[in-house]
């Protein structure tokens, strides 16, 4: 690669609805509670949550694009949107069996799996909100 | 007349589910929203109430004590909740935004001093779906 080759970072915005619960399997409800407060409610709650995606990289010559956005968005469909929408976190999906469902771990989970569906040559960073005031960035 | 307006939210989870009916019937009416494990939404209420402001004191009502007032009896009862499951107002009854609406509007009704003229309920479900109830 040449030092003159100018890197854009292209964004793609989606969101899903799901339902969670902040929950450690290895401790009992009194220390769930006084941990995680409302967000371990036993009967679960939920998020809008706002996904932003964002790749970076150079301009293909022949295209003009950093990556076609048609294929980033279907990705990000068949990657989370199809597994988390209209979900409940912690009992529809596979991620979070043994995991914790916080901002933080969906989003490593989120990237993990746009990250094998994106070609390696192009960086990625995933941003995500679950409230408009709580959001989360991965790397970071 | 005067139109004041106070925005609270509050994270819940809930699903759209008939239990007069069939599984198959609720996914073919409410789609990915009947969800057995439920979903959830991030929701901001717009309390608009209405009259003329105190000429002592300018309010048409003090904001900081409808503020109370919601939080008390709307938000900590939905706040991080499920709202089929935990909350009193909503037993029985289809949990859809239109409902909660109402019976927010119900609620407050019931709780806002006389002088006080409750104008209209605004709930978002999502930033892009949204209902309005005026008693």
């Amino acid at each position: 690669m040449s030092g003159n080759e100018k890197k854009v970072a292209v964004f793609r915005k989606e969101h899903f609805n799901a339902a969670h619960r902040i929950f450690n399997p290895k401790w009992d409800d009194q220390k769930n509670a006084a941990v995680f407060g409302k967000c371990s409610n036993p009967n679960y709650h939920g998020h809008n949550y706002e996904l932003i995606v964002q790749v970076t990289g150079v301009t293909d010559p022949e295209t003009g694009y950093v990556m076609d956005m048609k294929a980033l968005s279907r990705i990000t469909a068949e990657e989370v949107l199809e597994k988390f929408d209209h979900k409940n976190l912690n009992l529809d999906t596979e991620y979070f069996r043994d995991l914790n469902p916080t901002a933080e771990n969906i989003v490593i989970v989120i990237y993990d799996l746009l990250r094998a569906r994106i070609d390696l040559k192009l960086e990625l960073k995933v941003r995500l909100y679950e409230t408009e005031r709580n959001f989360v960035e991965y790397p970071a | 007349m005067v139109y004041l307006t106070r925005l609270e939210h509050f994270n819940a989870a809930h699903k759209l589910y008939n239990p007069g009916w069939s599984r198959e019937k609720n996914e073919e009416v409410f789609g990915k929203c009947a969800n057995e494990n439920w979903h959830g939404h991030n929701y901001d209420l717009y309390v608009t109430i209405k009259g003329d402001p105190d000429p002592d004191t300018g309010f048409l009502f003090d904001v900081k004590k409808l503020g109370e007032i919601i939080r008390e009896h709307i938000i900590e009862k939905l706040d991080h909740k499920n709202l089929n499951l935990d909350v009193d107002f909503m037993a029985g009854k289809m949990c859809s935004t239109e409902n909660l609406a109402i019976a927010i509007w119900q609620q407050l009704h019931a709780q806002l001093p006389p002088a006080v003229r409750l104008h209209g309920i605004k709930l978002y479900e999502t930033p892009r779906i949204y209902v309005e109830y005026f008693g």
